[in-house]
């Protein structure tokens, strides 16, 4: 019989801890869709994506009320449009129809993000590859629910330097056309090393080529609960601190896996799995940066950031692994700047910058994530950053990622404002010193030695 | 048998349980179990139930119950108990 104590110990997590379960994303395959010419492929995939989606909110809806957990996202993943797109689409422009395809369809949907307008880059681009990158600030400009992704590079083959440079020009131009909308475009578009193929966050998601036809992924959170198990245990022992988070993390795995088990069994599509990771939102006490502060820390950037996020990142793991069958996607401890306070705070506080969050992604999920740096930073500079993120990744066999934005038309100290769950990101100065003739060599650079570990 | 849960929270007053009985006999729900406790000086109360005999589906129910809890000023909710059973047995 179910015990009081544990009835509000979890009602509690909901309503005074932010416990929710992030995201329940369909992953649609599209390779089906494929053929004839682009009026007739952008039918088809309106109409599969559509018909397959059609009660992935009800029921989302549905199961969040029967079990008293907010569901807060329900989101679509496609299979990457470079594929499904290549034998179809001419020119760029082709590319944007099919975004715009996309954007309709999850309307229709109802849903509030579609993830797949990616391209898969890590060796070498396709001609369809760099006319889908080429097409980027435009579609992203004229799409507001489609999400785009290109992984650039991985542990097995390097990195695509070509992509990474062009990347680095499109991110450029995407700030500069949807300049009136707080440089929306940039906040929409993610690039990886290793990128996962089942992850259900946004702006990563993708359907990768490696799925069935349907699966559901569910995105479990609650920095929130962790911070406040975490307040009862101050001054302990790292062995009591590691087993209050493990713990906890796996409280809150079930909730998603139990969410996961009964959507799949609703909507009649497989269960992918359980991406078990720490996502903030800017709400006061969702936050990664607090906890990180419970654990000892006077900001998130000080001194022992990197150690103390590698202990909670690991102990997540730990816990949830055991909650669940199957993980997978990016699971960990994601570390946004716009969409968690503690982090803006640590920004504007001067505890954190960018070298400090490039190191503390090598040990945690994902990546340079909801940056804004000057408007005027370069083209190569932002390539750069990229590279080295990238590197983190391939070396460490690790998935890792940018999401920045250059703050067109702004510099250090000014803000951008996104609203809901992206939040506000202050501006980040950003090391100005030159890396033109390294962005500027043409090829890609070779995978790693994967003996003589160092 | 499906169990529902049913949890109400707030200040104690003459009333509560009554009130809420009435409800869940006036739409055939069954009680299983009741049980309560104070908690940081707010009166917590839980019913296990069986709402499968119902002519009212359970977002209905859930809906009315969370009504008749604001008129007494109670906060009254109505969940699945895999929930609970999920999280905290393994």
């Amino acid at each position: 019989m179910v015990d009081i104590k544990e009835v509000i110990e979890t009602n509690r997590m909901i309503d005074d801890m932010n416990l929710d379960v992030r995201t329940i994303t369909m992953g649609i395959s599209l390779l089906d869709c494929v053929g004839g010419d682009l009026g007739s492929t952008c039918d088809r995939i309106y109409k599969k994506i559509t018909e397959s989606a059609k009660d992935l909110v009800k029921v989302g809806n549905e199961i969040g009320e029967e079990y008293g957990v907010p569901i807060v996202n329900k989101r679509i993943s496609v299979t990457p449009i470079a594929l499904v797109g290549g034998s179809v689409c001419k020119t760029s422009d082709d590319f944007v129809e099919i975004a715009k395809t996309l954007d309709k369809a999850a309307e229709t949907c109802g849903v509030n993000f579609i993830g797949g307008y990616s391209a898969l880059v890590s060796k070498g681009m396709t001609a369809a590859d760099e006319l889908l990158i080429r097409s980027l600030p435009k579609a992203l400009a004229t799409t507001k629910l489609v999400c785009s992704s290109v992984n650039v590079g991985s542990t097995k083959t390097g990195i695509d330097m070509d992509a990474v440079r062009l990347i680095g020009e499109m991110i450029k131009e995407t700030a500069e056309l949807t300049k009136d909308d707080s440089c929306m475009g940039c906040a929409k578009f993610v690039v990886f090393c290793n990128a996962p193929d089942d992850n259900p966050f946004m702006a990563g998601a993708f359907h990768g080529v490696t799925e069935a036809d349907k699966i559901i992924n569910v995105g479990v959170s609650g920095p929130g609960v962790v911070r406040a198990a975490l307040t009862k245990v101050r001054g302990k022992s790292f062995e009591v601190l590691c087993e209050t988070i493990k713990k906890t993390a796996f409280k809150i795995t079930r909730v998603g896996q139990l969410v996961a088990q009964d959507a799949a069994k609703r909507l009649d599509v497989p269960f992918g799995i359980i991406d078990l990771s720490l996502a903030p939102t800017p709400a006061i006490g969702d936050s990664v940066g607090e906890i990180l502060e419970e654990i000892g820390l006077e900001y998130a950037g000080a001194p022992g950031t990197t150690a103390a996020l590698a202990l909670l990142n690991d102990q997540v793991k730990k816990g949830g692994v055991m909650a669940s069958s199957y993980v997978g996607g990016l699971s960990g401890a994601f570390i946004p700047v716009s969409e968690d306070q503690r982090m803006i705070d640590a920004v504007e506080a001067g505890a954190l910058t960018l070298e400090k969050l490039e190191a503390m992604t090598c040990v945690c999920s994902v990546g340079l994530d909801m940056i804004a740096i000057p408007g005027d930073t370069k083209a190569t500079t932002i390539s750069g950053i990229i590279a080295d993120e990238m590197a983190l990744g391939m070396v460490n066999q690790k998935t890792t990622a940018v999401r920045i934005i250059p703050a067109i038309g702004k510099g250090v100290g000014d803000r951008l404002d996104f609203g809901g769950l992206l939040g506000y990101a202050p501006v980040m100065p950003v090391n100005t010193f030159s890396c033109d003739a390294f962005i500027g060599r043409t090829g890609r650079i070779p995978a790693p030695i994967h003996s003589f570990k160092n | 048998m499906k169990k529902t849960i049913i949890t109400v929270v707030g200040t104690d007053k003459v009333g509560i349980i009554a009130k809420v009985c009435n409800y869940l006999a006036e739409n055939n729900v069954n009680i299983l179990d009741i049980s309560q406790t104070i908690v940081q000086g707010y009166f917590n109360m839980m019913m296990v139930v069986n709402a499968e005999e119902s002519p009212k589906d359970l977002s209905v129910l859930s809906k009315e119950l969370s009504e008749v809890g604001d008129e007494i000023g109670v906060l009254i909710r109505l969940q699945h108990e895999d929930i609970f059973k999920m999280m905290h047995r393994i």
